[in-house]
């Protein structure tokens, strides 16, 4: 899943190009997707006509939010190995078959066909900007908690925003923000 | 059936990822990602013509759960979506951000209609 892959980070990382054995990184999909469709099965059901499909909504956002901060994690080393392996089962996998964006859309279809136009509206942007708002929160968080927890202990590439050499509080502060 | 149900998500996860990486390798120049883009408007054209076929053969909806959450949902992805102009977000491209999200929103949710057109009764 190179688009998950942004560009400019880890440069020369192979993780972009290595010829991924395409059944192989399936396999590890599949079995996380099982698991993300077995709990979005358990906890969602169908709205009803007209209502706001909150089911739906709280989990693509909170799903939004995890698989950013899962990604911010693991992109402080190179795609490779158990790391690619947790992407591919955690992100890909659990999270990506977790949310569901086909039947956003129909919620979306149902709420503005049947003439909630504006519940739909207002569904169908809300559900985004809230998860790119999530996405970058569960990012920008996990990458400054990170930071503050094991400043430079990987010793590769850049700390997540930069400037994160640590502040000289002294060795002992528990938990200085979480 | 809740087990034949996850079981097709896992195999529509793992359609998601081979279609995705295809794409993905496919366009590299464009500079935004597109896999998630194809990946989610094909979902939501199957899931709209499935929908629209099962308005008019009542009595499958056992069978259309499975296709329908299960492997559509597992194959279609919100998170990604969210994830990849979160970053474009992030690296400073609201524009390109906010394209991508609304190209994705606008293709999905016309191949839903264009799906539940061409199976509706």
């Amino acid at each position: 899943m190179a688009a998950l892959t942004p560009p400019g980070t880890a440069p020369g990382a192979p993780g972009d190009d290595t010829p991924l054995a395409l059944p192989a990184g399936a396999a590890l999909v599949a079995a996380g997707g099982t698991l993300g469709v077995l709990v979005r099965a358990l906890l969602t059901s169908p709205a009803g006509p007209g209502a706001w499909p909150w089911a739906t909504f709280v989990v693509n956002v909170t799903g939004s939010l995890v698989l950013g901060a899962l990604l911010a994690v693991l992109q402080r080393g190179p795609d490779v190995g158990q790391r690619r392996a947790v992407r591919l089962v955690v992100g890909t996998g659990v999270l990506g078959g977790f949310t569901t964006y086909s039947t956003f859309a129909l919620e979306v279809h149902r709420l503005v066909s049947t003439g909630h136009v504006v519940t739909g509206v207002v569904y169908a942007l809300g559900s985004v900007v809230l998860g790119v708002a999530a996405a970058g929160v569960g990012i920008v968080v996990a990458g400054r908690v990170l930071a503050a927890r094991v400043p430079s202990r990987e010793g590769h590439g850049p700390g997540a925003d930069g400037a994160t050499s640590g502040t000289p509080d002294g060795p002992g502060t528990p938990g200085a923000s979480a | 059936m809740i087990v034949v149900l996850a079981l097709a998500g896992g195999l529509g996860a793992a359609a998601r990822f081979v279609v995705d990486t295809l794409v993905t390798r496919r366009t590299r120049s464009v500079g935004v990602p597109v896999g998630t883009v194809v990946v989610n408007a094909t979902a939501c054209l199957l899931l709209g013509a499935l929908t629209g076929w099962l308005l008019g053969h009542a009595g499958h909806d056992g069978a259309g759960a499975v296709l329908g959450v299960g492997f559509l949902g597992g194959y279609s992805t919100f998170s990604t979506a969210s994830v990849e102009a979160a970053r474009l977000l992030l690296a400073g491209r609201g524009p390109a951000a906010a394209t991508h999200a609304l190209v994705m929103l606008t293709t999905s949710l016309a191949a839903s209609v264009v799906g539940l057109t061409l199976t509706s009764p």
